[in-house]
């Protein structure tokens, strides 16, 4: 049957789109735990490169910035973002279109370019380089991301409701926290999420705008690999993998891609 | 309670006049229908009362207050919308219970309130279910229960009835009708069904095209239409103006001018093999066409000339005539209603039925 020919085919597609994506990153985290530091077959377990990681005061310091960043862009991006999301659901003024429509571009600049932008106008203002000029930048790149989630839950909010809500006298800001909010929660954290993710992973902009020993972890994994690559950077690159595919499970899970919960 | 007092209002979109100078009265405690076809600003005119669209012009009063500039949340109304609107993840109890929560009424007293409302639309029993768990007409009483828990000047009801099946909406149009009698409150519905409005309310105001047409008791609306659409919209109505042939005699009433169209209703009208004769009798001949079973009642399509009529009758009154044989329409004279041609501003098509 040829039907089942295709759908064995089918199958084996799905299966090779998965081992390229996932087999590099198996094989790095396999390294991870190889007691050799040059990839030496046979595999011998080890844990010694995540011990040496904790002894790293570096890595440590950049992964704490890293996580500080990625928590303080992912509350100002999903304060903001959500606020414009219900902006621009609720309300009609002049240049809306355009401003929804300019969100889109600024996620497909390369963020080489927006970082090059970000730099010289941070040094154009006077701001120059640093954390402050890190956070500003990540928050830059994750609220699209946001309001794009929250707007794609929005869209399916009956506004009826806050009509229903009004004519029982709430006034907008009662109507915004009791009826609109908890509709949308699923899609705030889930944009939150995003944003998190934006700014743990982000290399290109966070190399640009931080601070020489001011490094956020990818950037610092970037300058350690310069200098040579030791299985450390494996294991640390596994931490980072694992943290973050974690959160976008669980934003996929929350946002269920815009769609009904 | 409240009476409610619409002056002279219009309101624009662009450039389509969506109220047009529109006047009318809603005394406290009765129940109104807003009628019209789709488009004629009747929702336009529920929702500039309920605050939500601010009006062009007029003036709108609630009780003693001018309410122009006031916005929903502070007009103290309560509203029934289309779809209900209930908040899909309160249960019913809290449902009910927002606009006593907004209002701080405190938890004892938000309790007993929501509770007697509850009860009021018998659905007691069903406080902590979430709205998806129940049928269309346990809605519907759950919405209405929140339109009245916090004693509204005025209660609106957008289409209330629209979205249940026939044999619910009818019993669902008695239920209202108690309800609104029990707490004396003063109603104002949106409807597109007639025979809605004319059950219901005490005062139906027609719309048509951003104007009201006509606004009184339903029982004057329908006898005497101001002009051919009223007629026409609400109920069916036979005009009479070219009637000839052998044998016709129709008695012109009193008020009849060449500036007026005669007609008469359906029901009004009986239909026989023979001549009739009798004081007071109007009648003309004409081909019977089809005749339309429905029940109990019977309609039958007639022609003469190239008028069509319609004569709704019970079955059994109806003589057993084959279609193209001559027929003899007759009625009591003083059912003939008079329509002044004037203030007819009759665009398009009125629909009928």
């Amino acid at each position: 049957m040829s039907g089942k020919l295709l759908s064995n085919l089918g199958k084996l597609w799905l299966a090779l789109i998965l081992f390229f994506l996932y087999a590099p990153i198996i094989v790095m985290a396999v390294m991870s735990f190889n007691a050799s530091q040059y990839y030496q077959l046979p595999f011998e377990f080890s844990m010694k490169w995540y011990e040496k990681l904790t002894g790293n005061a570096e890595i440590i310091d950049a992964a704490t910035r890293s996580v500080l960043i990625a928590i303080l862009t992912t509350i100002i991006a999903t304060i903001l973002g959500t606020a414009a999301s219900v902006a621009l659901f609720r309300y009609e003024f002049r240049g809306k279109r355009f401003l929804q429509v300019m969100l889109f571009p600024s996620i497909a600049i390369p963020w080489l370019i927006t970082g090059t932008a970000m730099l010289i106008f941070f040094f154009g203002v006077g701001l120059g380089r640093g954390t402050p000029s890190v956070i500003i930048g990540h928050v830059a790149l994750a609220l699209p991301y946001v309001i794009v989630v929250v707007s794609a839950r929005l869209a399916t909010f009956d506004e009826t409701l806050e009509e229903a809500a009004r004519s029982m006298g709430a006034d907008s800001w009662t109507v915004t926290r009791r009826v609109t909010l908890p509709w949308i929660s699923s899609g705030i954290i889930a944009g939150a999420l995003f944003a998190f993710a934006v700014s743990f992973d982000q290399f290109v902009v966070s190399y640009f705008l931080s601070e020489p020993g001011d490094s956020t972890l990818p950037v610092l994994i970037y300058t350690s690999i310069r200098k040579g690559f030791t299985p450390e950077i494996n294991a640390i690159s596994t931490i980072i993998i694992v943290v973050s595919m974690a959160v976008m499970l669980f934003a996929a899970r929350f946002s269920n891609f815009g769609g009904e919960r | 309670m409240a009476k409610v007092s619409v002056q002279n209002v219009s309101k624009t979109f662009g450039s389509l006049k969506a109220l047009d100078t529109v006047t009318m009265d809603f005394p406290d405690g009765g129940f109104f229908a807003l009628l019209g076809p789709s488009g004629s600003g009747k929702t336009t005119l529920l929702r500039t009362i309920a605050g939500f669209i601010f009006i062009d012009g007029g003036t709108i009063r609630i009780g003693d207050q001018s309410v122009e500039n006031i916005p929903v949340e502070k007009r103290d109304i309560g509203m029934m919308f289309q779809n209900y609107a209930l908040f899909p993840n309160m249960t019913v109890a809290d449902n009910v219970g927002f606009g006593l929560r907004v209002r701080k009424v405190g938890a004892d007293e938000e309790l007993r309130r929501v509770g007697e409302a509850l009860e009021l639309v018998q659905l007691g029993q069903h406080c902590d279910r979430k709205p998806h768990q129940l049928s269309g007409g346990q809605r519907q009483r759950v919405a209405l229960a929140r339109a009245m828990v916090t004693d509204p000047k005025v209660l609106l009801l957008d289409e209330p009835l629209s979205a249940l099946d026939k044999s619910l909406r009818v019993d669902m149009q008695i239920e209202l009708k108690r309800i609104q009698r029990e707490i004396g409150i003063t109603t104002i519905f949106v409807t597109h069904d007639q025979e809605e409005a004319l059950t219901l309310s005490d005062k139906i105001g027609i719309l048509r095209n951003g104007a009201m047409v006509q606004a009184g008791a339903p029982r004057d609306v329908y006898n005497n239409p101001t002009d051919i659409f009223t007629a026409k919209f609400l109920g069916e109505a036979n005009i009479l103006n070219q009637i000839s042939g052998d044998g016709a005699d129709i008695h012109k009433p009193t008020g009849a001018t060449s500036n007026t169209t005669l007609a008469v209703r359906p029901e009004n009208m009986s239909i026989s093999a023979l001549e009739p004769n009798g004081d007071g009798i109007s009648k003309f001949s004409a081909q019977l066409e089809r005749r339309i079973f429905a029940g109990a009642m019977a309609t039958c399509i007639v022609r003469s000339n190239d008028s069509t009529f319609k004569v709704t009758a019970r079955d059994q009154d109806i003589p057993q005539l084959s279609g193209g044989s001559t027929v003899w329409l007759s009625w009591q004279s003083d059912k003939t209603i008079v329509i002044p041609n004037n203030v007819c501003h009759d665009r398009n098509n009125a629909q009928s039925g």
